[in-house]
């Protein structure tokens, strides 16, 4: 497997300009001989569509929801990094640079990293252009606020709607394409493999939702940017659709898999209210810069918060991280969380809650002050809890909220296999172990409007790929697999739904492949996994035919996949011997219970090859080299 | 709690469709409406029935995917709710809901509770853009915005598309959807450059998918999850009247 991450030679400042100099164009007239595949209509993928159709390739794009407006990405809320420095204090970008290597726990690539932070501030750019109502402030320029893990103030927001408002405005270019006719949309259609011909991507195969029928599309490359897969865990904050499909149906015809086990928690989410629980919902982290969180000190103690007198309750944030306190970082925050539940001082129904209390804030504050700060995160708490969290503590759990792994890439989004990129969440390439707060959103732009019009170029001009069409006999083949499969799943007709079976996968990653990870847990799912996936192709129910709109077919379409993607992750959570960011193995800790990284063993990207169901995958490992930065081992104490 | 509910089933955008009764069981007071529907799902698949269809993807109101009329109200009828956001705390015990999908001419029924609204992209497709490519555009401060306008545009720019605007309409009327866009862009001196051209031909777009006239009753408003005001469809039009005196 060739994992040449192709990163440009000189001083990183000045890697982005000198490759793109080097880099091969296509001539403006040969661009519409180029037909280009983009699957997903996220940030990442309706960025990158409506990009290079702009410069006159021809794309399809697709997107399984209804419109390509309804992508994940709307549901981002708190913001977007770019290194503008418009508050002048003293933001650049090998500040932002910086910052998020040193969150990412040092296991992203630098070049990566600061080619992101260059590119940072042409996307505000372009989306101020597009009409995106980012806040301001009375004199009328852009407004910032700081979000976790930096020091400057260099998040850009609209309300709490900026994954919303960002998202429209890269819908808006993408639907000035699809009028232009230069980009044809699918949507309500589902990727269910991608098509090789001779080792490059040449296409997919697609199932339309609507009708059932199975289709190929051919094309000179094939873009993937469809999202992340925490919704292995069943319960997620993120949307019921995502899915890990595109890139592990990628993943099987030979994509690696960068780092899978690299799983990002949120530590204020609404806890789980029962067994109909269908998805969490995400509390903005600005919440714990005035709430505190505590549990009672006693085992068991079922009495309502505000009975509990001072002396009994316990501040473990403040006790255990006095300078941090309550804004200690997600990761810690959330293993600390999850320690007082299981030593069943968990607050709420079923246990699995902690207070986030505000009645001293409301008393020192006033409650006028806490509303205006927070009015419309306690009204959805409301909502969907029915209880009023002026008067009572909120309850929060933690909840799996980003993947930071996926497929691996080079430098120029490309994955292995020559002809596939990748982009967005569902590549692996920035964040390293851990994603700082409001970098996705700034990852999936730079990736679809400013990184991948340039690479995508250079290969069509470097590399003469192949011409097929879908005549060719690798689409039929791919097909007929899909077609197979489907049936299958079809004909099964056994007696669980196939959200039990999610839901009991769900509770086995949660358990032993979640924030906290041991070689013992993980060995345990691994021998459980292989069993409940044998389950699940003997006993699966799913109704209704192909030939309609079936959701419980595309749904366990999902979860079948799940079910052999889970392994993945475990095995990567095991091989890897240390602590780091997302990634917190109970063996490799520090006395008082910080993640303990292990740089001269651990310092590389984990990517995954594929041999077969029921197969170990082999590790193949990049190295990563910082010329630039000096690890350390961070502390929050 | 137990719930009686009357859920339109039709197969196909060309099967006739009907109501079919079923009992909603152990229904609790946290359980979204939709969450409660997986439940009265899994319920028919164990039954080796074939599951109620209905849309929805994010279930935290904000991708505009769910839809339903409940009890003839679209999203059911708590104030700046979407479907998905509407928790069964508010129904109680012995209750009999009616579930229907959206009904407009230009929304067909695409199975049960699932509709077609591909229109709105196409409205969105006619104008709703500013035109911008990407790479050389201005320094995001080269133009500074009054904080009022762009809190207007904000309110305008938070429509998140999913229809009911239209469905609550006795006229099937989109006015409330294209206003929103038409003001959140028309608001912004990037979008002012192309306002007439806009307004023009997204309200064409409109009128060609089939979308009725609107006679400023309000039950869009009333119904509409983001809560978008009136005042942008007078806007609009007179935003229309504008650009066609200056066409002329
Ligand atoms: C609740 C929440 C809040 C967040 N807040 C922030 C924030 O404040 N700041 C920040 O930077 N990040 C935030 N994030 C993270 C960020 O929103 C996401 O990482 C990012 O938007 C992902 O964008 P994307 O384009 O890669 O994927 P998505 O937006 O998930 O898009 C995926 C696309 O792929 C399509 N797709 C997927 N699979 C298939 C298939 N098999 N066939 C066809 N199409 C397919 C989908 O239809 C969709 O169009 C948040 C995430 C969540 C869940
Ligand atoms: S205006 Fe309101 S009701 Fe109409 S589509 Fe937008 S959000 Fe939905
Ligand atoms: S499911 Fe997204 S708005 Fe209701």
């Amino acid at each position: 497997m060739n994992l040449d991450a192709k990163i440009p030679s000189g001083p990183l400042e000045r890697k982005w300009d000198r490759h793109r100099l080097e880099m091969k164009l296509v001539n403006p007239a040969n661009k519409r001989k180029f037909d280009v595949i983009v699957v997903g209509s996220g940030l990442a993928g309706a960025s990158a569509a409506a990009s290079l159709a702009e410069l006159g390739y021809n794309v399809k794009c697709f997107c399984f929801q209804d419109s390509p407006r309804r992508a994940h990405s709307i549901a981002a809320q708190g913001g977007i990094n770019a290194a503008k420095n418009y508050q002048n204090d003293g933001d650049s970008a090998y500040r932002l640079f910086y910052d998020t290597i040193k969150g990412g726990d040092f296991r992203a690539r630098e070049a990566n990293v600061y080619r992101l932070a260059q590119l940072s501030v042409n996307i505000i750019d372009q989306c101020v252009a597009q009409g995106v109502p980012f806040a301001r402030e009375y004199g009328g320029l852009l407004a910032n606020r700081s979000f976790g893990g930096a020091q400057v103030s260099r998040t850009f927001y609209a309300r709490g709607q900026t994954g919303q408002q960002l998202l429209l405005g890269a819908y808006q270019a993408l639907c000035r394409q699809i009028g232009l006719g230069k980009v044809q949309m699918f949507a309500r259609t589902e990727m269910l493999d991608v098509v090789l011909v001779e080792g490059q991507a040449k296409g997919i195969v697609v199932r339309d939702l609507v009708t059932g029928q199975i289709s190929s599309h051919a094309g000179d490359a094939v873009v993937l940017a469809t999202g992340g897969y925490s919704n292995v865990f069943y319960l997620s904050t993120n949307a019921r659709g995502c899915n890990v499909t595109a890139i592990y149906r990628a993943h099987k015809k030979g994509a690696a898999f960068a780092n899978p086990c690299y799983t990002q928690i949120h530590p204020t989410c609404i806890p789980v209210s029962g067994e109909h629980q269908s998805k969490l919902t995400l509390m903005s982290e600005s919440l714990r810069n005035d709430g505190r969180v505590w549990v009672q000190k006693q085992k068991g103690d079922t009495r309502p918060p505000q009975q509990i007198p001072e002396p009994e309750r316990d501040y473990y944030l403040e006790r255990k991280y006095p300078s941090y306190g309550n804004l200690a970082p997600r990761d810690i925050a959330s293993r600390a969380a999850k320690e007082v539940c299981d030593e069943g001082r968990g607050v709420g129904r079923g246990g699995l809650g902690v207070y986030l209390d505000f009645s001293d804030a409301i008393s020192r504050l006033g409650v006028a002050t806490i509303k205006e700060r927070y009015g419309n995160l306690f009204d959805m708490y409301q909502t969907i809890t029915g209880e009023n969290a002026y008067q009572t503590p909120m309850r929060i759990y933690p909840a799996l909220h980003y993947t930071m792994g996926g497929l691996w890439v080079d430098y120029n989004l490309m994955s292995n296999l020559p002809g596939l990129f990748v982009l967005g969440e569902a590549n692996f390439s920035d964040h390293g172990a851990n994603r700082l707060g409001a970098s996705a959103l700034m990852q999936g732009l730079a990736d679809g409007y400013f990184i991948l019009p340039y690479t995508i170029g250079h290969y069509f001009a470097s590399s003469k790929p192949l011409k097929p069409s879908v005549s060719h006999p690798e689409f039929r083949k791919a097909e007929e697999e899909v077609k197979a499969r489907t049936q299958r799943m079809l004909s099964i007709r056994g007696k669980r739904t196939v959200s039990s079976f999610h839901r009991e996968l769900g509770k086995l990653m949660w358990d032993k492949c979640g924030m906290a990870r041991n070689e013992a847990g993980l060995k345990e799912a691994l021998q459980r996994i292989p069993a409940l996936r044998e389950e699940y192709w003997e006993n699966v129910n799913v109704t209704g035919e192909n030939q309609e709109l079936n959701q419980a077919l595309e749904q366990a379409g999902r979860v079948a996949d799940y079910m052999e993607f889970a392994e993945l992750m475990c095995y990567d959570a095991l091989m890897r011997r240390e602590s780091c960011g997302g990634h917190f193995r109970t063996e490799f800790q520090t006395e008082d219970g910080e993640a303990l990284r292990d740089d001269a063993h651990c310092s590389f990207v984990a990517a995954w090859e594929y041999h077969g169901v029921d197969k170990r995958p082999t590790l193949h490992k990049e190295p990563l080299a910082y010329e630039e930065v000096k690890m350390t081992q961070r502390s929050y104490k | 709690m137990t719930l009686t509910l009357k859920v339109w089933r039709q197969s196909n955008a060309h099967a006739t469709g009907r109501f079919v009764e079923y009992q909603a069981n152990d229904v609790i007071p946290d359980m979204s409406f939709l969450e409660m529907l997986d439940v009265v799902n899994e319920d028919l698949t164990d039954r080796g029935e074939d599951p109620i269809a209905f849309d929805s993807d994010c279930r935290e109101g904000i991708c505009g995917m769910c839809s339903l009329m409940i009890n003839g109200v679209a999203h059911g009828g708590q104030r700046g709710t979407a479907t998905c956001q509407l928790h069964m705390r508010h129904f109680k015990d012995g209750d009999t809901i009616a579930i229907e999908p959206w009904r407009a001419r230009a929304f067909p029924v695409i199975k049960d509770l699932v509709v077609d609204r591909i229109a709105f992209d196409r409205i969105i497709e006619a104008g709703g853009f500013v035109s911008v490519s990407t790479g050389g555009t201005p320094d995001g401060n080269a133009i500074p915005i009054p904080k009022d306008d762009q809190e207007l545009a904000m309110d305008a720019a938070s429509c998140i598309g999913c229809g009911a605007c239209v469905a609550a309409c006795k006229n099937a009327s989109a006015m409330l959807f294209v206003s929103a866009k038409i003001s959140h862009l028309g608001l912004l001196p990037q979008g002012k450059v192309e306002k007439n051209r806009r307004v023009l031909s997204m309200v064409k777009s409109m009128d060609e998918a089939g979308f009725g006239g609107c006679t400023v009753t309000g039950s869009c408003e009333a119904v509409c999850p983001k809560e978008i005001s009136l005042d942008f469809i007078a806007q609009m039009n007179r935003d229309y009247l504008k650009a066609l005196l200056e066409r002329e």
